[in-house]
């Protein structure tokens, strides 16, 4: 008896403290419950905004009365070339730069000695840090300038593909132009995902893989890759989400006009950020219904990419060698 | 304890009610001058006047903004640079008591303004006169290159691609022009500058300029293009046999193009832009019709004209006496001259401000 009333109070207090935390718990995870509705709250909110400002555009016969919208005769016309640039500007972006991405990466966490690699580490994280209007002031003065004889090379050797057919620019602001810019800005955001996913390789798949006699080059591609391929899909993905929705830089450096396929030539393509950017300001009633579902199109875009990022991520998930 | 307390509030009552009298003084002061044709004494007027549009007269309503301060000191004006569209939309809804904007008002807008106006409706004040310069970048030309409204059309189309065209060069004798490619610039943002220009175009070379009269640049021809005046000038500096069109007080170092009227050539000046104006027809609104393929010597036909939109009768006494006074002065010489040393605008002719200032001095109030 005496042992079990000594042990109850004992009960009594442990229960007590656990109650403390009990509490602290409680509001933690009330807290990021709520963290976690505002973002879809914000999210649906946007969403919402976009398509009822839009409606006007989508469907002009119905919601303004209108038989066709401000710029072109269906709302298809006039965003699918938009839509065409923007998506092309990103690939050529994503072209250029997941392989020096992945490079550097990999001469950071696997090749370059301590003393380098935490330098570079810092000067590639530092370019993530940059504003994107400086890239676009750069892309203007500087870059377009000097691809212009390139684009003259381009033309004159590689003439016969589609890309590189058309006149070529006299001042170098074209997609191809705005592309390269692109690659530049996305560039640091790969590099520094890619990095960390690389030093989590496990180091004895690596030293495994080198006392069967690997060369470091195979070791890597043994061992980093397979361990590494979900995480450099998001890393890209995550850079193409940039380069989509990227405005500033793309507004200074392209010189916009109608979709075309020939990156060389100045005054054809746009991109839907340059777009609203450059209209948005004395845009009114339907043309800024218009440029509203434009941004509504952009966000779909990039929906789309990232179901289908998560898609290859899941896919892969069993061969990444982690497990 | 009480006391104290409540005589901060007393107090402020106190002051409250002579502002208030203040006020009212002040109202029928304006009034009387009203009555007595002029605006009375410089103290007389005193409110806030709110407008919006335009963004091609933003650096000269700043100057007007405070320039009407040394006449009327206690008339505060506020404008909202947000283009001419949505100046209109704001000032039909009630917004904006005035509105800037590049184009006058068409007859839908007009029957619309009658719910704000009163059946009086609106009317235009040309009061911001800018001609567009067509400048280009040769360093080694030092004379203005001459051309006429067809050759120019066919610069911008692309149809003449290089300096040294036979076309250019036939009407600039003894000129060298050089064997190098013509960049054209355009604005890439939809502009007044892009509407007025194509307007010229159209009208004075209906043959090579086949295109439509249009804010933004026609997207099938291939050219260069940048953002905003400060951008199409800067990208013509910095990129040799370039071409572009924009307000002439922006464009710096670079050469004009001496445009072809009639027979003779005429270089941008804001007389010759003034005279274009003056020598336009003016329709019974006050906005103008300007007769772009005009052969009158002296007379600048690549003209951007801006609004002031004002109510003929405005629904009560104090907004009408604000928005008298402020267009009284935006048309005055000094307001004028004020423009021109802000924005580089041409001040507006006689003839135009005697026109301006029979409509303004008839502003009253509805009812």
């Amino acid at each position: 008896m005496t042992q079990t009333a000594s042990a109850e109070p004992k009960k009594g207090s442990a229960l007590k403290r656990s109650r403390g935390g009990a509490a602290g718990d409680k509001v933690f995870s009330n807290t990021a419950l709520a963290a976690g509705v505002i973002i879809l709250l914000v999210l649906a909110f946007v969403a919402i905004f976009l398509v009822t400002e839009s409606l006007p555009a989508l469907w002009p016969q119905v919601f303004s009365n209108q038989d066709s919208i401000a710029s072109a005769d269906t709302f298809g016309q006039y965003v699918l070339p938009l839509m065409g640039g923007t998506v092309l500007a990103s690939i050529i972006a994503l072209i250029l730069a997941t392989p020096v991405a992945v490079g550097i990466a990999l001469y950071i966490s696997h090749y370059a000695p301590r003393k380098i690699a935490t330098p570079v580490g810092y000067v590639i994280d530092l370019l993530a840090a940059i504003p994107s209007v400086v890239y676009g002031a750069w892309g203007m003065t500087f870059l377009a300038a000097s691809m212009v004889p390139i684009y003259g090379w381009l033309h004159n050797n590689l003439g016969f593909i589609p890309f590189f057919a058309g006149d070529p620019s006299t001042t170098g602001r074209t997609l191809l132009t705005s592309g390269v810019v692109l690659a530049v800005m996305i560039l640091p955001i790969i590099t520094s995902l890619c990095r960390e996913i690389f030093i989590q390789t496990p180091k004895l798949h690596e030293e495994a893989a080198l006392a069967l006699g690997a060369t470091r080059w195979e070791m890597i591609r043994m061992t980093v890759f397979p361990f590494a391929r979900a995480g450099i899909i998001s890393s890209v993905m995550l850079g193409l989400g940039r380069a989509l929705g990227e405005t500033m830089a793309v507004t200074l450096v392209l010189s916009p006009g109608v979709f075309s396929l020939s990156l060389i030539t100045s005054g054809r393509n746009a991109t839907i950020p340059s777009e609203i950017a450059l209209n948005f300001p004395e845009a009114f009633g339907m043309r800024q219904s218009e440029l509203i579902a434009a941004g509504l199109m952009l966000f779909i875009i990039t929906l789309v990419v990232n179901m289908i990022a998560r898609w290859i991520v899941s896919r892969h998930k069993e061969f990444s060698g982690a497990n | 304890m009480k006391i104290t307390r409540l005589a901060p509030a007393a107090a402020l009552l106190a002051v409250g009610a002579l502002t208030l009298s203040a006020c009212g003084g002040s109202n029928g002061g304006s009034n009387g001058g009203g009555e007595g044709g002029e605006g009375g004494d410089s103290g007389s007027i005193a409110g806030t006047l709110i407008g919006g549009g335009a963004s091609s007269q933003e650096s000269a309503m700043t100057a007007w903004v405070e320039g009407v301060k040394g006449e009327h000191a206690d008339l505060t004006v506020q404008y909202d640079p947000v283009g001419s569209g949505s100046g209109r939309e704001g000032f039909l809804n009630g917004q904006y008591s005035f509105a800037g904007s590049d184009a006058a008002m068409d007859d839908d807008e007009k029957s619309q303004a009658e719910s704000i106006c009163g059946p009086e409706g609106v009317f235009h004040v040309p009061a911001y006169i800018s001609p567009v310069a067509v400048a280009y970048n040769l360093p080694e030309v030092s004379e203005a290159v001459k051309m006429d409204a067809d050759t120019i059309a066919k610069v911008f189309t692309g149809e003449i691609s290089k300096w040294n065209d036979e076309a250019i060069a036939s009407q600039n004798e003894g000129v060298e022009l050089p064997d190098m490619d013509i960049t054209v610039v355009h604005r890439a943002d939809e502009s007044g500058t892009t509407e007025n220009f194509t307007e010229y175009l159209a009208a004075a070379a209906p043959d090579s300029w086949t295109h439509d009269v249009v804010e933004a640049w026609p997207s099938d021809i291939a050219a260069e293009s940048a953002q905003q005046t400060s951008g199409v000038v800067s990208l013509t500096n910095s990129t040799e046999g370039a071409i572009t069109y924009a307000d002439a007080s922006q464009v710096g170092e670079l050469g004009t193009v001496a445009v072809g009227v009639g027979e003779e050539y005429v270089e941008y000046s804001a007389d010759a832009a003034a005279q274009a104006v003056e020598s336009a027809e003016q329709a019974e609104d006050g906005s103008v019709e300007l007769d772009r393929d005009t052969e009158e010597g002296g007379v600048y036909p690549i003209v951007l004209v801006s609004y002031h939109i004002y109510c003929k009768q405005y629904q009560d006494q104090e907004t009408a006496d604000l928005a008298k006074a402020f267009a009284t002065y935006v048309v005055s010489e000094a307001g004028q001259s004020e423009a021109e040393g802000a924005a580089g605008s041409a001040p507006i002719s006689a003839g135009t401000r005697d026109a301006a200032m029979q409509s303004i001095d008839a502003i009253g109030v509805q009812g």
